[in-house]
């Protein structure tokens, strides 16, 4: 299935965009990070929250076509 | 009468004008978040207010940090807020820090107050406020800053959830940006403090919904908005309650590191010790290191620049915080630095205060 991500902070630097599109075959929010993982470099090593429909979700929270998905990692600066 | 248009309001009332009068808000870090944040606190008529801050003013805080004037560079921050602060409502009761919060002030410090706001600039301090906070079960406003976008929370308010709850894993020090070299739109901690400040006023009297629980994000560039949820993670809860300060925010890389207070590198010079000076600061950065063996390369810079470097003597690395210094220290002993490899702790922003002390 197609999922729109948003993407924050320094990750959409990463990603290169703050709005994108993955093809996902999986099913969890644990197999989503392993996938955005292989796509970001730098991601795997980096600490972040993934929410689904604005709700921080669990890493066997279940992605179904059409849920909002929001890559966030905390911001240090003040 | 001062607070007429808050009195007017249902929500407030002069019983409510009179919570703000007897609350007691700390304000962690009189920095970007911290300027805004501390000039409608102090102007609402929040009765007693605390600033935690160890550095000084730098010409480059100007752009955001509103509460300073070209006049204050050089002078400590929580110095030149108080006066500032104290010009726009003198019945405020302002006590001040000028120290960092650390692992062993952080629970003295807060203890007094009923509410924290983190002004703080970086993750270590961020969860040492979270882990005091939790252990003396005091709410606190959170709000943060990354270029355009900022996030702002309520943690630990009425049994809700921490900051370690949303973010357990506080994140390894080589993801933290260099705070020199991120730029950030001056209005950004404008918008993002006086939220937090609002946050506060509502926690203070009661109204409203809090953002507990609740992670506001906001980017300026897309004028986006919007509201995440989280829930309290008990782990994460204990985890804080149990941490040892002491043992947990003690500067690693210092302890690895050879490094000397401000006063030492005072006695130093005066004595004419052996030694070059290493300055990685950015050329607009001041105040500059009178000493005749000083060379300047910023930080970005030394990897092509290393060839430059003296090795004939000992070399004292300086920044502005302490912090830059001990990356080019870890770079230079990863390339085979062949001299003694000492950090000016606190950089010169420390030295500056201790100098002009």
């Amino acid at each position: 299935m197609k999922l729109n991500i948003k993407y924050f902070g320094m990750i959409a630097e990463w990603a290169g965009t703050e709005n994108g599109e993955l093809d996902f075959s999986g099913t969890s929010v644990a197999e989503l990070r392993a996938e955005v993982e292989k796509r970001i470099p730098g991601l795997n090593s980096a600490s972040y929250q993934i929410a689904v429909n604005h709700v921080i979700a669990a890493e066997d929270t279940i992605i179904t076509l059409g849920d909002e998905i929001a890559i966030l990692p905390p911001f240090a600066g003040g | 009468m001062r607070y007429a248009r808050h009195i007017a309001l249902d929500e407030v009332g002069e019983s409510g004008q009179q919570k703000l009068m007897n609350a007691k808000v700390l304000v962690i870090g009189a920095g970007g978040l911290g300027c805004p944040a501390l000039q409608y606190l102090v102007a609402a008529g929040v009765g007693t207010i605390g600033i935690v801050d160890g550095d000084t003013v730098n010409e480059s805080n100007l752009q955001r940090q509103i509460l300073f004037a070209t006049s204050d560079v050089g002078r400590l921050k929580v110095e030149a807020a108080k006066e500032r602060l104290n010009g726009l409502n003198p019945a405020i009761s302002i006590a001040i820090y000028p120290e960092n919060l650390s692992a062993e002030n952080a629970l003295e410090i807060i203890r007094d107050y009923d509410l924290v706001m983190d002004g703080t600039d970086n993750f270590a301090a961020r969860y040492l406020v979270n882990d005091a906070c939790v252990k003396l079960n005091k709410a606190f406003v959170y709000g943060a800053i990354h270029k355009f976008e900022g996030q702002v929370s309520v943690f630990n308010f009425n049994g809700g959830p921490t900051y370690r709850c949303l973010f357990p894993e506080n994140p390894q020090q080589s993801q933290i940006p260099n705070c020199a070299e991120v730029g950030v739109l001056g209005v950004l901690p404008g918008v993002i403090g006086t939220l937090q400040a609002t946050e506060v006023i509502k926690l203070i009297l009661g109204i409203g919904e809090p953002l507990s629980g609740k992670l506001k994000l906001i980017n300026l560039l897309t004028n986006s908005e919007q509201i995440i949820s989280f829930t309290r993670n008990e782990e994460q809860v204990s985890k804080a309650i149990e941490i040892d300060l002491s043992q947990s925010y003690t500067d690693e890389s210092c302890a690895i590191q050879e490094s000397i207070l401000p006063h030492e590198l005072v006695d130093w010079m005066e004595q004419n010790r052996s030694i070059n000076i290493l300055d990685v600061r950015e050329a607009y950065e001041t105040p500059k290191l009178n000493h005749p063996n000083v060379i300047s390369i910023p930080l970005g810079q030394i990897p092509h620049r290393a060839a430059d470097i003296p090795i004939d003597q000992a070399l004292v690395v300086v920044c502005q915080h302490g912090i830059r210094s001990q990356h080019a220290i870890e770079f230079l002993k990863q390339h085979n630095y062949p001299n003694q490899l000492i950090n000016l702790e606190g950089g010169m922003a420390a030295f500056h205060h201790h100098t002009t002390a």
